[in-house]
């Protein structure tokens, strides 16, 4: 072989942040060839999807809007991926976020106190951590794996949703559509601006964002999770409880996307439908990783996943480009960034010729 | 080289090197084994006997060097090239699928489709003419380790090989079966079959093989006729030459006890795991005890009991300052001034992706107290770290580096700096020179002596006897999970702690045993 691959001494603090980029480049390139064969002009739909979203001052917010539930889920799961724990399952928590969130509303639809909203979010972070902590239990009982048992969950939460819609908690004046009663105000998200969507889970997502950055740099238990990541065998040789960082990570996330949940469906939604989400807790996993599981970067990464969501709207009703596109684009985004991930810890060498006898 | 040059080798390698990162593992290594010879390949783990024989089964290739075959250079480029021209192998670790016949197994190994029913008449045939019974129609699972084994071996028989290489095959085995496998061994040789026998255990090499190369550190030593060497000086051979007489530092240490072991027992959780049985021992302030022993006899499931890794059952079974400690987790115990040097460097005493500053707060937060109000105190860590690295002599461009950036020794270095710099009452070392270069094994050994003239109790673990017999008092000697009495160093010689740790006395440990209990 020509090219040789060599492990570096110390990981490439510089490819940390080159790889991301590299993948996003790549990205580009693949689907200017993807374009090309649907018969679209590809810088078309490459302004399509990546400019005219932002033309607007109603669009940017729109942005915002949309990367809300996915930097919510996302630093939720980048916690549990530095730790090792293989949370899939954000969809079905903040699934059961939203179901737990809106009970309140649900079974006191007249209450008019302000402490309705705070009390929702708290039940929503609540049912999302208990759905994570099935996972959770089986994971440090029954050595049972997390990727398996968080994903089926989804399933189970996704039917209880449908299961409630279109029984118990459907809407009487709603002519029989799978919906509930639309909420209330004071059970709904307040508006940051004013003829926009923007609401206060924004600001929660941001609030998560920095107090998830401070806990990972500066607390002891960021600093468990880390080390049971990077070294189980270190943690246990620090003293540090293995079982301990699966709860913890599991419930951290559970909580996060359930908030993500609640601000769902009492934000843009207004009211429980049979699907609230388009994938936003799948969506999260590229973003946790696009953001190189930091708080920062998972910012950055979830508003670029939240503008493919966008651009795959307008590629939709400008060019007729079926809405499978987003998820490709995110699908090719993550490929490549995993793909590019192995120059942080190698670097490719041109094979000297060095004698060797086989 | 002695032997008949007029008879052509079975096998010759010349030169053979190969190098990996960072390490190399084979340095120029000759070896010439003569048909119906028992050669042992003799030496410490680490030595580079593992590299060599998986060049010469063609699992990995030389970087440079030859290899004759009957006299014809040859390339074998895998383990079926290998295989074709005669060479088989039995692995320390079997690759059987337990939930198969012994028969299904063994067609496995085997290039195309086979007829079963003949297969099995010859699985019969040769397991019974070789004194190796076996019952083609048991399911793997249904085994015991040593039936396992000879399922390998007669795989390899039934390929009649001219050369069989067994790595390490008494590890696993009792007593009475390791005298059946001999007699088979002894019985192919007569028939021509020559053999390359791995192993670190003396006694065994003595007994069975013809030849013996010594390899040290991926260095050819020399090659002798066991039977006419002593163990004191195959030991020396394979250990070092320079075994020089034992100097103590304070003969008889007068502390108190610090660290009290009594009748501990654990089972083993893992498969090739040591069950420890009834060890018993203390340590004294002021002197440095030295656990002696071939790896893989119960020295990691005996640290990690003392650093509170693994918890045992009996409450009163480990004592520190008379206190029990048995129930306490690791940083219970550290809270009382246990500190512990675990042998992995990387990934067992620091975190590889991590800097050296993070490294020196993951055992070092709660004795240095480096959480202020529930927040990490950087400035403090940072401070420590520095102290680490100036007060051992780390050499590395700064804290604010990885840990696997180190080298081995200095990496070494920085770890047993932070265990001392956080004042401990009791040190457990776990082979603390173990692939450390001359001069930072130097500087490790003098911290750990002056700390034990401080007062504080030092436990060290290592196979390295020289490194035991420069700076312990007192030695015992591990062997399949039992620890022999303790002996002043001046009471013991070389050639009993050889025989001891090969595991060929092991009444003598068991006399010790009763003689403390």
């Amino acid at each position: 072989m020509l090219l040789k691959i060599e492990k570096r001494s110390e990981y490439s603090r510089a490819m940390v942040y080159v790889t991301p980029l590299l993948a996003l480049v790549l990205t580009m390139l693949s689907s200017i060839v993807l374009f090309h064969i649907l018969g679209v002009d590809p810088v078309d739909a490459l302004v399509n999807f990546f400019v005219a979203p932002l033309n607007s001052a109603y669009g940017r917010s729109e942005l915002f809007v949309k990367a809300t539930p996915l930097i919510l889920c996302a630093i939720g799961l980048s916690v549990g991926f530095r730790a090792n724990v293989w949370n899939i399952g954000a969809e079905g928590q903040l699934t059961i976020g939203a179901i737990t969130g809106s009970a309140l509303f649900i079974y006191f639809p007249d209450t008019d106190s302000i402490f309705l909203l705070p009390a929702m979010i708290i039940l929503g972070a609540v049912g999302g951590a208990a759905w994570a902590a099935i996972p959770a239990y089986f994971k440090t009982r029954f050595n049972a794996n997390e990727i398996l048992t968080s994903l089926m969950l989804v399933y189970v939460a996704l039917l209880l949703l449908s299961l409630l819609i279109h029984g118990p908690w459907r809407d009487p004046a709603g002519y029989n559509f799978p919906e509930s009663q639309t909420f209330s105000d004071s059970a709904t998200m307040p508006i940051l601006v004013s003829g926009t969507r923007l609401h206060f889970g924004t600001l929660l997502a941001l609030l998560a964002v920095l107090g998830t950055w401070i806990m990972m740099a500066r607390t002891l238990i960021g600093f468990q999770i880390k080390v049971i990541g990077a070294a189980p065998t270190a943690g246990g040789y620090a003293g540090f409880s293995q079982k301990k960082i699966v709860w913890f990570s599991l419930l951290f996330g559970g909580a996060m996307s359930g908030i993500a949940g609640i601000s769902e469906v009492s934000g843009p939604i207004g009211q429980l439908l049979p699907s609230i989400s388009p994938g936003y807790g799948f969506t999260a996993i590229i973003v946790a990783f696009l953001g190189r599981l930091h708080p920062v970067g998972i910012f950055f990464a979830g508003l670029l996943m939240a503008l493919t969501y966008l651009g795959g709207e307008t590629a939709q009703i400008n060019l007729g480009l079926p809405v499978a596109v987003t998820g490709v684009f995110q699908g090719m985004i993550l490929f490549y960034l995993l793909a590019c991930d192995v120059l942080v810890h190698y670097r490719f060498r041109l094979n000297t010729a060095r004698k060797a006898a086989l | 080289m002695t032997g008949n040059s007029a008879e052509t080798p079975q096998l010759e390698l010349r030169g053979i090197t190969k190098a990996y990162p960072g390490c190399l593992a084979n340095d120029h290594i000759d070896l010439k084994i003569m048909p119906g010879e028992i050669h042992a390949l003799l030496g410490e783990n680490g030595a580079g006997k593992s590299t060599l024989v998986k060049t010469i089964y063609g699992v990995l290739q030389a970087d440079e060097g030859e290899i004759f075959w009957e006299g014809e250079c040859v390339k074998i480029s895998s383990p079926h090239a290998a295989r074709k021209i005669g060479i088989g192998m039995v692995f320390q670790h079997f690759s059987l699928f337990e939930a198969m016949t012994v028969t299904e197994n063994i067609a496995l190994g085997m290039p195309g489709r086979q007829d079963m029913k003949a297969l099995e008449k010859r699985i019969i045939e040769i397991s019974t003419s070789y004194g190796l019974p076996l019952e083609p129609h048991r399911q793997v699972h249904t085994l015991s380790v040593g039936e396992k084994q000879r399922i390998e071996i007669v795989r390899c028989l039934l390929q009649s090989p001219k050369l069989l290489i067994m790595d390490e095959p008494t590890s696993v085995l009792t007593p009475q079966e390791v005298d059946k496998m001999f007699e088979t061994l002894r019985r192919l040789s007569t028939e021509g079959v020559s053999i390359l026998y791995i192993s670190h255990k003396l006694d065994e090499i003595k007994a069975l093989c013809h030849k013996a190369t010594i390899l040290r550190g991926g260095k050819y030593i020399s090659e002798c006729d066991p039977t006419l060497e002593t163990a004191k000086s195959l030991a020396e051979m394979m250990i070092g030459t320079d075994l020089h007489a034992p100097k103590r530092q304070t003969e008889g240490a007068s502390g108190p006890v610090r660290l009290k072991v009594r009748n501990l027992s654990i089972d083993a959780d893992i498969e090739f795991g040591f069950n420890l049985t009834t060890i018993n021992f203390e340590v004294r302030g002021g002197e440095i005890f030295g656990i002696a022993g071939v790896a893989g006899n119960g020295q990691i499931e005996l640290l990690s009991a003392l650093s509170g890794e693994t918890i045992c059952r009996d409450a009163e079974a480990i004592q520190l300052d008379g206190k029990s400690i048995s129930q306490l987790g690791p940083n219970g115990r550290r809270n009382l001034g246990l500190a512990f040097v675990p042998e992995d460097r990387l990934g067992h005493g620091s975190v590889p992706e991590m800097t050296l500053a993070e490294n020196a707060f993951l055992s070092g937060f709660r004795r240095k107290n480096l959480l202020k109000g529930g927040f990490i105190d950087k400035g403090a860590t940072a401070i420590y770290a520095e102290d680490i690295v100036a007060k051992f002599d780390v050499r590395t461009p700064g804290i604010k580096h990885t840990a696997s950036s180190l080298s081995g020794g200095n990496l070494q270095k920085f770890i047993v700096g932070r265990e001392v710099l956080q004042q401990p009452n009791v040190i457990i070392v776990a082979h603390p020179t173990w692939g450390v270069d001359a001069g930072a094994a130097a500087d490790i050994h003098q911290t750990l002596i002056n700390l034990a003239e401080q007062g504080t109790a030092v436990l060290v673990v290592s196979q390295d006897l020289d490194e035991l017999f420069a700076i312990s008092s007192r030695i015992a000697v591990i062997a399949d999970g039992r620890l022999s009495v303790a002996r002043p160093l001046s009471e013991i010689t070389l050639e009993e702690i050889g025989l001891l740790m090969g595991g060929a006395n092991g009444t003598t440990a068991e006399g010790g045993q009763a003689h403390v209990a």
